[in-house]
């Protein structure tokens, strides 16, 4: 039975449930010491003096760390290197890095970070997007505070349609809220090397960073994955990795470190706060004829991935419809907030929630029913992308997936005497007297893979030894199953043969990062290729020793089957092991003409949600009823880690609508807990009801398309309309409070 | 965070045991088992275990806001970051090492209750309890009440709440 389509048991899932699965923060060395972060706790400061002589004569303090002590580059970053491994003179957001202590104990670290003594000199706090685009204001980096304009026309006239709605809408400042905090551990190598044992999306452009700071080859950086606790694009950036290498090195002996949950919330780039302004333009029959969006983008101090995050935010400014004129831009500006970065979604979720709840605007304007407006505007196969003229193709089922969405079963009404049914839960707060019930739909798009002409590849290796078959590969199994997918996907190709996953190495050959949703896609189609190719050799040297020709040989699950007689692997095998390495090659991306015009994209993922939710429009109270969703899959590899991305995906789409917010005043972050930082609990969470459309996508292997984020594309626009709904509020801003609904605000 | 200078190696399973230095310890039953725990006045019950080697509990908080860190402490069920080590002597500690239900295993397993998984020792903890404990048939809303304390930021629960009703409802009909 082919392994690829079904829902197998996922490789890690026993060590999960029983606790043996080895963490990055469960990892331990002998003889290791503890490092602890010295933060900024200004948003913009000049660094006067770092006293360190305080710490002296503390026996448990080891040494402190600060950027003099960085042999190698002073900067780094995921795409370009503008972030100081340590604040070089000024520290430019709160919960900056100015120093690392190391110590014999983790609480002495803390303890000694508390106590080293740093003076600041207060600079003015650049912490307005809009205003980091005044000339007048600071600069805050070389060359000005846009870090990416992207503006993207095509067509004519984008004003003087029959009707038309302009609304602005914001979106916040969202953390991934992994529950796995930072951690990892180093080890100093006897060649003068360091090997980290880390958790990070992207083992390879963590070995290059720290391979630059710390002046060393990259063959002497060496990164073996350990457990992630969740990831959802904030392990793609450099947190702890550079601290604990040079620590490492310096001292000679191991040394570790786990953030606490206040400090994770500081130190890892979060999803870009936007202020989305929209003009759309239709004919009367709702035929859009132009999209004109202004979306600005609050990266925070650093670049991180503000660039390509910039490029999908104006990719998908205009959704997933036909529309003849286009005028988008995105910009993303430096400030001294935290630091914004990838987060699911990057970028196409802000731009989701402003063009679809302008679609909505415009359905209300014309009289026109919501998804009766999206269905006369979706992109049919052959039409040309909206933003960037590309083509299509055939795989974008949209007419379906709305029709798949809207047939799901629609809840049943809140049972007015169940307490958890209602607004407020438990609380009792809300009579059912009081509640009203809203529906709302969206839809959603993004691409997978990398865009704007980045190559897009991933290297695997299959090796069949007398004791089975295992793949290598550096993909990160942050959660979603990739793990499962390499493994099934290899069996496939071994006649159902049972696989293991090794660890993941930055020796494994570069896979990229566990992000853009496309670990499966592209480690996926390596492993195809390299298993392929072990199962050739693997026949060859079966005809070759037993004499027959290859197609008598046949690869069966447990053994090799030659002219009806089963040989075990280990006979087959021998001393000799078969080794297969392979590389895939997406097809290639081009970078856009002046008015981002071109094929940027590999292909797209689409999705529609619809939401209902209960509101208690007195107290402001909100009970997400249920998320309906059909999202265009490609094909399901593993139909049950695909729910599993989807539920998931919805949970962190309904926290943006309706509760995560990371405040930050004056560049301050306000609220650095699970206690004022609120994630959706099972209380929280609404029902799903899932329909997966299955296109395959010409350009994935075996037709997959990744499936990661679209989950949190249309759930947040969806959600909000429902409210919209229920309490008649215009709602313009995530995540929709209390206030909000009932007029106070 | 602690400025107690005296504040001890809690961190770590290095082999450098608490008593190594001298430090209080309490005498705590662990899954069975009396085991010496290293207790300064702000070790908590989370970080003891974890120092003794019992890293199956995980904590992503430690604040008392994440269920991660859930332990059943002479019955109850506790979140074992918000207590203190010291008040644990004599007392008996289940942690996910004591073994998790095959049935609620299995039925994890099989509707997708997880993805990264570090919830899960948690949430198995809160799960156990909910169902040793309840009288009637639970019920979906008391399922979702009984893991409301815990988080999980990948699967949506939705997975975890059916397992534990499925399970539920098979050792009531003495499947
Ligand atoms: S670690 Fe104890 S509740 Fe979060
Ligand atoms: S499975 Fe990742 S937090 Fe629950």
């Amino acid at each position: 039975m082919r392994r690829v389509g079904t829902s197998v048991r996922r490789p890690d899932v026993a060590a999960k449930i029983d606790g043996s699965f080895v963490f990055s923060n469960d990892v331990t060395a002998d003889d290791e010491l503890y490092g602890a972060t010295v933060r900024s706790p200004h948003a913009h400061a000049r660094i006067i003096d770092l006293e360190t002589s305080g710490l002296a004569a503390d026996p448990e303090v080891v040494c402190v760390l600060s950027i003099e002590d960085v042999p190698g580059a002073r900067l780094v970053g995921h795409i370009v290197a503008d972030q100081p491994v340590f604040a070089d003179g000024v520290a430019r957001y709160h919960g900056e890095p100015v120093a690392f202590v190391v110590a014999t104990t983790q609480e002495a670290a803390w303890a000694a970070a508390d106590r080293l003594v740093v003076s600041y000199g207060p600079l003015p706090v650049l912490h307005d997007p809009e205003r980091a685009l005044d000339p007048a204001s600071p600069r805050l980096r070389a060359g000005g505070n846009v870090v990416r304009r992207a503006h993207l026309r095509r067509g004519g006239d984008v004003s003087g349609a029959p009707v038309e709605v302009e609304a602005t809408f914001h979106t916040a400042r969202q953390d991934q809220a992994f529950l796995g905090v930072e951690s990892a551990l180093a080890l100093p190598d006897a060649d003068g090397g360091v090997t980290l044992r880390l958790a990070t999306q992207d083992l390879h452009t963590d070995q290059h960073q720290i391979a630059a700071a710390l002046d060393l080859p990259l063959d002497k950086v060496r990164l073996e994955m350990a457990g992630i606790g969740g990831a959802f694009g904030g392990r793609e950036d450099i947190t702890l990795q550079i601290h604990l290498a040079l620590a490492a090195t310096v001292t000679g002996r191991p040394v570790r470190t786990t953030y606490r949950r206040a400090e994770s919330f500081l130190a890892h780039p979060k999803r870009h706060p936007a202020r989305l302004h929209y003009r759309l333009g239709a004919e009367l029959d709702g035929t859009l004829r132009y999209v004109y969006a202004r979306i600005l983008l609050d990266g925070g101090a650093y670049a991180s991935t503000s660039m390509p995050v910039a490029g999908s935010a104006a990719y998908f400014a205009a959704g997933p419809y036909r529309v003849p004129a286009v005028d988008v831009e995105a910009t993303s500006v430096c400030t001294n907030n935290p630091v914004s970065g990838a987060m699911r979604g990057f970028g196409a979720v802000q731009a989701c929630f402003g063009m679809e709840s302008a679609m909505d605007l415009l359905a209300a304007e014309l009289g026109i029913d919501p998804v009766e407006l999206r269905r006369r505007n979706v992109l049919a196969p052959g039409d040309a992308f909206p933003t960037s003229g590309q083509p299509v193709g055939d795989a974008a089922p949209l007419a379906e997936l709305i029709d798949r969405c809207v047939e799901l079963p629609l809840p049943q009404r809140a049972d007015p005497d169940d307490p958890y049914a209602l607004p407020g839960g438990t609380g009792n707060t809300s009579t059912a007297a009081n509640v009203r019930r809203g529906v709302g739909f969206a839809l959603g798009v993004k691409n997978h893979l990398y865009a704007e002409g980045m190559q897009e590849e991933a290297t695997a290796t299959v090796v069949v030894d007398a004791t089975g078959v295992e793949v290598r590969s550096a993909a990160s199994e942050v959660g979603q199953g990739v793990v499962s997918a390499l493994a099934q996907i290899a069996s496939d190709e071994l006649g159902g043969q049972e696989v293991r996953v090794a660890g993941a190495h930055s020796d494994h050959g570069y896979a990229g990062s566990s992000s853009a949703s496309r670990a499966t896609f592209v480690s996926g189609g390596a492993v195809r290729d390299a298993a392929g190719e072990a199962a050739r050799l693997l026949r060859a040297r079966v005809a070759q020793r037993w004499s027959v020709p290859e197609a008598e040989v046949e690869l069966r699950p447990t053994g090799v089957l030659v002219r009806g007689e089963l040989l075990p692997l280990a006979i087959v095998i021998g001393e000799e092991p078969i080794a297969a390495t392979a590389t895939f090659l997406a097809p290639s991306t081009e970078r856009g003409d002046e008015h981002g015009q071109g094929s940027v994209h590999v292909s797209w993922m689409f999705v529609a949600h619809r939401a209902v939710v209960d509101v208690d429009a007195q107290l402001g109270l909100v009970k997400v009823v249920q998320v309906a969703t059909a999202q265009d899959v490609g094909i399901a590899v593993n139909p049950r880690a695909v729910r599993g991305q989807l539920d998931g995906g919805i949970a962190q789409g309904l926290g943006l609508a309706v509760m995560e917010h990371l405040q930050s005043v004056e560049g301050v972050v306000a609220n650095a807990t699970f206690t004022d930082y609120l994630v959706p609990t099972t209380a929280d969470m609404a029902a799903t009801e899932v329909a997966l459309v299955e296109r395959p996508d010409p350009a994935g292997p075996f037709g997959l398309k990744g499936v990661g984020e679209p989950p949190v594309l249309s759930s947040t626009p969806a959600i909000v309309a429902a409210i919209r709904a229920a309490t008649g509020r215009a709602l313009t801003r995530v995540p929709v409070r209390p206030e909000d609904i009932v007029g106070t605000s | 965070m602690s400025t107690d200078r005296s504040t001890g190696p809690t961190s770590g399973s290095n082999g450098r045991s608490s008593t190594d230095l001298g430090e209080p310890t309490v005498r705590v039953h662990v899954n069975g088992m009396t085991r010496e725990l290293g207790a300064t006045s702000t070790t908590s019950l989370l970080r003891a275990l974890r120092s003794a080697g019992l890293t199956g509990t995980t904590g992503a908080c430690e604040q008392g806001e994440c269920g991660s860190c859930s332990v059943v402490l002479d019955g109850a069920l506790v979140c074992s970051c918000l207590v203190a080590a010291f008040t644990c002597d004599g007392r008996s500690v289940t942690t996910i090492e004591h073994g998790v239900a095959a049935d609620l295993g299995d039925a994890l397993e099989r509707h997708g209750a997880v993805q990264c998984g570090f919830c899960t020792p948690g949430m198995v903890m809160a799960a156990t309890t909910l169902l040793d404990r309840c009288d009637g048939a639970l019920t979906r809303g008391a399922v979702t009440e009984g893991l409301a304390g815990n988080l999980c930021r990948c699967t949506g629960y939705r997975g975890i709440i059916e397992a534990v009703l499925e399970v539920d409802g098979l050792r009531r009909n003495g499947a």
